[in-house]
């Protein structure tokens, strides 16, 4: 059923007519241009179409988009501030968490929802929460590495 | 494209010096040929020439390769050579990556070979516009060349520093054209500035941004987005097919040519909606072949093997030998299972046509692309993507062939990128194959036999590098697909039958050690010659803290040795068996690696922790299910990949060499099914002759000892 859908991305308004029972995966990456969410699985096996709505780590390849109507949906485009990375942006370069890419988008965003709920994240929390996210290069030791980094620049940040 | 259109396109871009080679040039720069040939390699209608590399006014440095980037980090380190030999600043670099029309021709990007062949030749020539740099440096600057020292982008007199000019002052506005002939004069290793540091990845940024660009971000106006029927089964053929369901659909578009049958819509979700409302009927596989009785059926298929090395006699080998060991190693097929499905953009205009796949094989690409359109080569172009991953899988690149014949078809730009399932059911497998070995040890321990054969994995880790005195290894088949003996697609895999090899030998290795009651480090040292080997396991066993026993000790603790790529590797393990579960947790990996020159020793650790990960799933739990030509893996719910929690400490010992560099990010995955199936052994005190090491199989080996 079409219908208008209005939520906040990237923290701006958008009103769609859309048939609310799409995935918000293919109405990001199509009717509103965004590249950053992947499709990996299209069975929320791997985490590479991971969003953030209300900043908790949601799949978006299998979430209709009626189900963020009035949300805030926060994609890998939409995380650093004006012209400035986020610390998590900033740990995966340095820390080289990443090989080809492609489940980068996914990983920081999942990694930022762990570190606003816990900012003082074990390793073991760490593996914990991004189990399911999976990376076929094995950059897993780097990422775990630059989340443990950014979490100590955030705690700086915030004191 | 023709030398004048590219020129032209040079000029639009400002102008600047070009480097560039002709065709017989960049077939001697072209990898070897070793009888295993990858589909689409055609070498017809190559462009006369193929640029290098182009100065241009405003700084930049363009550096063109046919080579991909999927992850492998060759677009930082090939930037690094090319800087280092231009003695330009690493940052005023740009690598143009897989654009068919600008970048030399090139196989593809396999086997750990960019930096090997690659890598030498950019080098060159760099070195060469470096050299004409300095000539025109000469007039400029009015002073003598051996007078003048060109540092970070700039030419300096030395007898006065203010004299001085910039590259991009020296290019501006001209087309220089350059020859690359015979041999330039190199830096030496000990004046290096950016080769053999470590530098941070190139595309990190844009990686972390959202903004590098794979197949599947690439838009276009007005294009369509396919999916493609398929048949349930390899072997299977359509019978019937009835396509009214999403014909009634708003917006969808079908297509039927042939064997394609696609639907195509603006929207991706609502093509996959409609391919689910065709109804299809198939004559089913005639296959009775499942991931169980393959190894049986592949024996009986096996052609004659051809020699791959042997040495001394092998009866004379036996009647030396006081026990001989003779066992059957195998491995089940296993995915490449890329993040990234297989992906195209294709659009034909004006009887042209642009395609925007990932792909290892750009070149292929485009060769197989003008067959299926019937155009000349040189109207087709495939444009730089990044790949997210490739592994190997992404040398067949059916789907940038499909996506061109339906935009042809439909004269609209299209998008074609596999579903998981269709990554699944499509994917050329690392084959299942077989190692049959029969050796012997003599009185006092030593290795006086080794009989190898090897089925359908291939030649490559074959040979035996341990010093015995008879010895024979055979390969029959190889990794490439035939439909006679595999019911599924093969092909190439991160390492290409080393893995098979490695596991087999280096397994076999351990046996013998374990019963001549010998230390399996010692024991191989015992069996080495080869220096370069053992100055890789003792630098490995050494960082491990390696303390000699007899297996099994119960420490969990296994070796592997191997060679892939001209790189050396001696791998060191420590695991813990679940006895309950049959479960093994890797502890920790210590991996040692003689890859002559090391580019980028940052980039290299990245390759060397990737790949020890992403062998745990080939050594532990990564094997295809199939049955009368269905694949039952289809997805990551029961084909399982290594995850967060599998990750072992990891740590690399790199051998400081200067000899010329060899693979990087193949080598490190070779021993990892080995080097597990002998730690498992040590813990456990149970073999495992066949990979994966499953739970299952592990309580099975339990339960029988």
């Amino acid at each position: 059923m079409i219908e208008t859908i209005q939520f906040n991305l990237n923290g701006e308004k958008v009103s769609l007519r859309v048939d609310g029972e799409r995935m918000l995966l293919w109405v990001l990456r199509t009717d509103l241009g965004l590249t950053g969410p992947k499709y990996g699985c299209g069975s929320e096996q791997c985490g590479a179409c991971t969003v953030l709505v209300n900043d908790e780590p949601l799949l978006s390849c299998q979430m209709p988009v009626r189900e963020v109507k009035e949300k805030d949906v926060i994609t890998i485009e939409g995380l650093s501030g004006k012209g400035e990375l986020h610390p998590l942006q900033k740990a995966f370069i340095e820390h080289d968490a990443l090989q080809c890419g492609f489940c980068t988008p996914g990983m920081i965003l999942r990694a930022h929802s762990l570190l606003i709920n816990t900012p003082f994240p074990t390793r073991k929390r760490i593996v914990q929460e991004m189990e399911q996210n999976l990376c076929r290069c094995g950059s897993y030791p780097r990422v775990i590495q630059a989340i443990e980094a950014a979490s100590k620049e955030m705690r700086g940040g915030t004191k | 494209m023709n030398r004048r259109e590219f020129l032209k396109r040079i000029g639009v871009m400002g102008g600047g010096m070009v480097v560039y080679f002709s065709y017989g040039a960049s077939a001697a720069i072209s990898q070897p040929t070793r009888g295993e040939a990858l589909p689409g390699a055609t070498q017809e209608d190559i462009p006369f020439f193929n640029a290098f590399l182009r100065i241009g006014a405003d700084g930049r440095i363009a550096c063109y390769t046919g080579k991909i980037e999927m992850g492998q980090g060759v677009i930082t380190s090939l930037a690094q050579m090319a800087a280092e030999e231009l003695n330009a600043p690493f940052e005023a670099i740009d690598m143009i990556m897989g654009d068919t029309d600008l970048c030399p021709w090139d196989r593809g990007t396999w086997g750990s070979m960019t930096t090997r062949f690659f890598g030498p030749k950019l080098r060159e020539a760099a070195a060469t516009a470096r050299a004409v740099l300095l000539k025109m440096a000469s007039e400029t600057l009015n002073a003598p060349v051996d007078r003048l020292i060109a540092e970070n982008g700039v030419i300096f007199d030395s007898a006065q520093r203010s004299n001085h000019v910039n590259y991009s002052r020296l290019t501006e506005g001209k087309i220089i054209e350059k020859h690359l002939e015979g041999k330039a004069t190199l830096e030496n290793v000990t004046e290096f500035t950016v080769v053999g540091k470590p530098f941070s990845r190139i595309d990190a940024l844009d990686k972390v941004t959202g903004k590098a660009k794979y197949a599947g971000d690439i838009r276009l106006p007005g294009m369509l987005y396919a999916a493609i029927l398929r048949p349930p089964a390899h072997g299977a053929t359509l019978k019937r097919v009835d396509v009214s369901g999403p014909k009634q659909m708003v917006g969808v578009q079908v297509v039927q040519e042939g064997d394609l049958v696609a639907v195509l819509h603006e929207h991706p979700d609502r093509a996959m909606e409609a391919l689910a409302k065709i109804r299809a009927e198939f004559e089913p596989s005639r296959s009775g072949l499942n991931e169980k009785n393959i190894f049986d059926h592949l024996i009986g298929a096996a052609p004659d093997g051809t020699v791959v090395k042997e040495g001394g006699n092998l009866e004379r080998g036996r009647s030396l030998a006081n026990e001989l060991f003779e066992n059957t190693y195998m491995n089940g097929y296993v995915a490449h299972a890329p993040i990234e499905t297989h992906t195209a953009l294709a659009e034909v205009k004006d009887g042209k046509a642009t395609i925007w796949a990932s792909t290892q094989t750009p070149f292929g690409v485009r060769d197989l692309v003008a067959v299926a359109l019937g155009l000349p080569a040189s109207d087709v172009g495939v444009r730089s993507v990044f790949l997210g991953g490739g592994f190997g899988g992404k040398s067949a690149s059916r789907q940038a062939v499909e996506a061109a014949r339906l935009a042809k078809l439909t004269a609209r730009p299209v998008q074609v990128a596999w579903s998981r399932e269709e990554e699944f059911f499509h994917d050329t497998f690392m084959p299942a194959a077989i190692v049959k070995i029969r050796s012997g040890l003599d009185r006092s321990g030593n290795i006086v036999l080794w009989d190898y054969v090897v089925y359908f994995a291939g030649s490559d880790g074959a040979e035996l590098y341990y010093d015995v005195p008879h010895h024979k290894e055979v390969s029959s088949g190889s990794w490439q697909g035939s439909g006679a003996s595999h019911p599924v697609g093969t092909g190439p895999w991160r390492a290409p039958a080393t893995n098979t090899n490695t596991f087999a030998r280096e397994s076999q290795i351990d046996i013998m050690a374990s019963r001549a009651g010998k230390d399996p480090v010692e024991f191989r040292l015992a069996h080495l010659k080869d220096g370069r080997m053992r100055r890789v396991l003792e630098a490995a066993a050494s960082k491990f803290g390696w303390k000699p026993s007899r297996a099994p000790s119960g420490r969990g603790l296994g070796v592997a040795c191997g060679i892939r790529s001209g790189a050396y590797v001696a791998t060191i393990a420590e695991v813990e068996v679940d006895r309950s579960s049959g479960k093994v947790q890797v502890k920790r990996v210590v991996h040692g690696q003689d890859m002559g020159l090391v580019i980028n020793p940052r980039g290299t650790r990245l390759q060397v922790e990737g790949s020890i990960i992403m062998g745990l799933g080939y050594a532990l739990s990564e094997e295809i299910h199939f049955r009368n030509g269905e694949i039952l893996d289809l997805n990551f719910d029961t084909y399982s990949i290594p995850r967060f929690s599998w990750t072992p400490e990891i740590e690399t010992v790199l051998i400081e060499a200067d000899s010329p560099p060899e693979g990087g990010g193949e080598p490190p995955i070779v021993c990892v099914g080995a080097v597990l199936a002998n730690a498992v052994f040590d813990a456990a005190g149970v073999r495992l002759y066949q990979l994966p090491m499953t739970p299952e199989r592990i309580l099975a080996a339990m339960k029988r000892a």
